[in-house]
């Protein structure tokens, strides 16, 4: 992921988008980004997460929905390593590492990036260095570091607010600054917690089109958890492209083409109750489903 | 699970914990910048408070004895006993109950909102471990400050034991000081020193660890922080009791 996302040389860009929409035949996209096996996992008496199976393939963003308490971030930090299943493997570019050592994740993690529910910037660190933190932690120079903060904070779209604390930051902000934050290193696969809860529909629409950036001019693999429909209807019908001029521009599915690369998941309760594309959620019948659609 | 198993198991996690900590010391990335910050804000940031305990502690000390000594005509021995209270027992205790409640609350109260608001995964989310990031970093502070501290705390109770004497009682500086030159044995200075090491483990090592074990929100921020400052006060009270004992024998003091 370099300048060409905002700006200039859209080729390489266009290259990617080309590549997420055709069906690829190379045995490596075959490989899931991420997948779970029968995973099981109890917090004391309470199993939360019940015999769970999904895979999210290369390039695809996976939708989560469902309530709060259904195990959504328990799924998150199970890629990452925070949590470990009590049953089931979890498997990360097809390799298992249910049973690895801290020590084995910390070089899975390298190539995760992960947005955290309210951001989780360090309160004690400016949000340079809160961005910064993957390079300084790895000893990278910091005439080799400005320029990366820089452009990750272009992208999501903050320069401007690149020597502010994040006490002085606005809750969308701090959610872009997280961003930010995980996409230092250009990971393949980034995991969203609930990035747009909480705030208003523009800032949450930005959220989403970051998604779609990162899916449609980079190839990444995601896991976006939310509750709301509309980030739903977003991520599922409109894709990212460069236009002549090297700008990100948003069109709708349909007219050029159709999205396969988004799907969506529901949770309820530790299990998964839907899982497939958006219009085949809206059609479900499922009595749960037409209540967390409609609202009421 | 029992009150004895709860304990163990917590005996067990903290103790790993610190094992942890000291066995990430040799590896890189080493957080040398971090160390030097918590040895700042752990001892330098202590200094106030050490200072104005340990003087008035040892002003207090000439206070209450000088008149029993009198009583019994020792009143030139007002130096050894400032001396030797102070040196063997009030100033490692003291400065320990006293980091505790600055320090360890402090420690406790910073992890544990940095594990409710995710930082803490975050960090690990990242690639940093934050038992060597956090954790290493505030025990070797600790370890370093608190037995300087503790010196510190000793001469400026003797300094407080002498200004007491010398203005309120009259005794003559010269006598003071002499008995106190008297008091203080190598094995006082050895005991004095070994103390404050085992006690900044337990305050760090416990602070650390309810810090890094808070759950349940901000409320859960402020149970996890007084359980650390009461577990570490009264276990470094018990230790000191079984310290005093063992560097007896083992000094052959006894
Ligand atoms: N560390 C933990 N200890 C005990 N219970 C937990 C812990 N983390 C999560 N839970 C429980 O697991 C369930 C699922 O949590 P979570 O994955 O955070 O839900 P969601 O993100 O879907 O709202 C909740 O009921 C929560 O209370
Ligand atoms: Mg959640």
């Amino acid at each position: 992921m370099a300048a060409e996302i905002h700006t200039t040389a859209p080729t390489i860009s266009e290259n990617a988008a080309e590549s997420t929409f055709q069906e690829v035949d190379d045995r490596d996209r075959a490989i899931p980004a991420i997948e779970f096996r029968n995973v099981v996992l109890a917090f004391d008496d309470r199993v939360v997460l019940n015999k769970l199976s999904f895979k999210v393939m290369k390039g695809e963003t996976k939708i989560i929905l469902g309530g709060s308490g259904g195990g959504k971030s328990t799924i998150i930090k199970l890629v990452l390593g925070l949590l470990k299943p009590d049953e089931g493997q979890v498997l990360v570019d097809g390799v298992d590492i249910t049973n690895y050592s801290e020590q084995q994740m910390m070089r899975v993690r390298k190539n995760i990036g992960m947005v955290f529910q309210e951001g989780a910037l360090f309160d004690s660190l400016s949000v340079y260095d809160n961005v910064a933190y993957r390079l300084h932690e790895q000893g990278v120079p910091e005439d080799e570091v400005e320029p990366e903060v820089r452009r990750m904070l272009r992208f999501v779209n903050l320069e401007d607010a690149i020597d502010k604390m994040p006490i002085e930051l606005s809750g969308g902000m701090r959610r872009r600054v997280g961003i930010a934050r995980a996409l230092v290193g250009d990971p393949k696969i980034v995991l969203f917690d609930e990035p747009t809860a909480g705030l208003d529909p523009p800032t949450a629409r930005t959220i989403c089109e970051l998604a779609m950036k990162l899916r449609d001019l980079e190839d990444v693999s995601s896991i976006f958890v939310t509750h709301e429909m509309n980030n739903v209807q977003y991520i599922c019908s409109e894709y990212a492209v460069v236009d002549e001029d090297g700008k990100v521009i948003f069109e709708r599915e349909g007219e050029r083409l159709c999205l396969t690369n988004s799907k969506v998941m529901m949770m309820r309760e530790g299990k998964i109750i839907f899982s497939g594309t958006d219009e085949a959620l809206r059609r479900s019948e499922d009595q749960y489903i037409q209540r967390f659609l409609r609202g009421h | 699970m029992n009150f004895a198993t709860r304990a163990l198991l917590e005996l067990q996690e903290t103790t790993l914990l610190a094992a942890r900590a000291f066995g990430g010391v040799f590896k890189r990335p080493r957080y040398i910048p971090e160390t030097i910050a918590q040895m700042d804000a752990i001892g330098v940031g202590s200094l106030t408070i050490i200072i104005l305990t340990g003087f008035f502690t040892g002003g207090v000390l000439t206070v209450q004895t000088f008149p029993t000594l009198k009583a019994y005509g020792a009143q030139s021995q007002t130096g050894y006993l400032v001396a030797v209270s102070l040196v063997r027992e009030l100033g490692p205790v003291l400065c320990a109950l006293m980091v505790t409640g600055r320090v360890g609350s402090a420690i406790s109260a910073e992890l544990g909102s940095m594990v409710v608001s995710q930082q803490i995964d975050a960090m690990r989310a990242l690639g940093t471990d934050p038992i060597r990031k956090l954790v290493a970093p505030r025990l070797f502070a600790l370890l370093v400050s608190l037995p300087l501290l503790t010196v510190l705390a000793d001469v400026l109770g003797i300094f407080g034991g002498w200004v007491t004497a010398v203005a309120l009682y009259s005794v003559s500086s010269s006598v003071f000081l002499s008995a106190v030159r008297d008091a203080i044995t190598t094995d006082d200075l050895i005991g004095g020193i070994v103390k404050p090491i085992v006690f900044s483990l337990i305050i760090g090592t416990i602070a650390c660890r309810q810090g890094l074990s808070t759950e349940g929100g901000t409320v859960g921020v402020g149970r996890s922080t007084t359980r650390a400052v009461v577990m570490a006060s009264i276990i470094v009270i018990i230790a000191d009791y079984f310290l005093a004992k063992a560097l007896q024998v083992i000094l052959g003091t006894q």
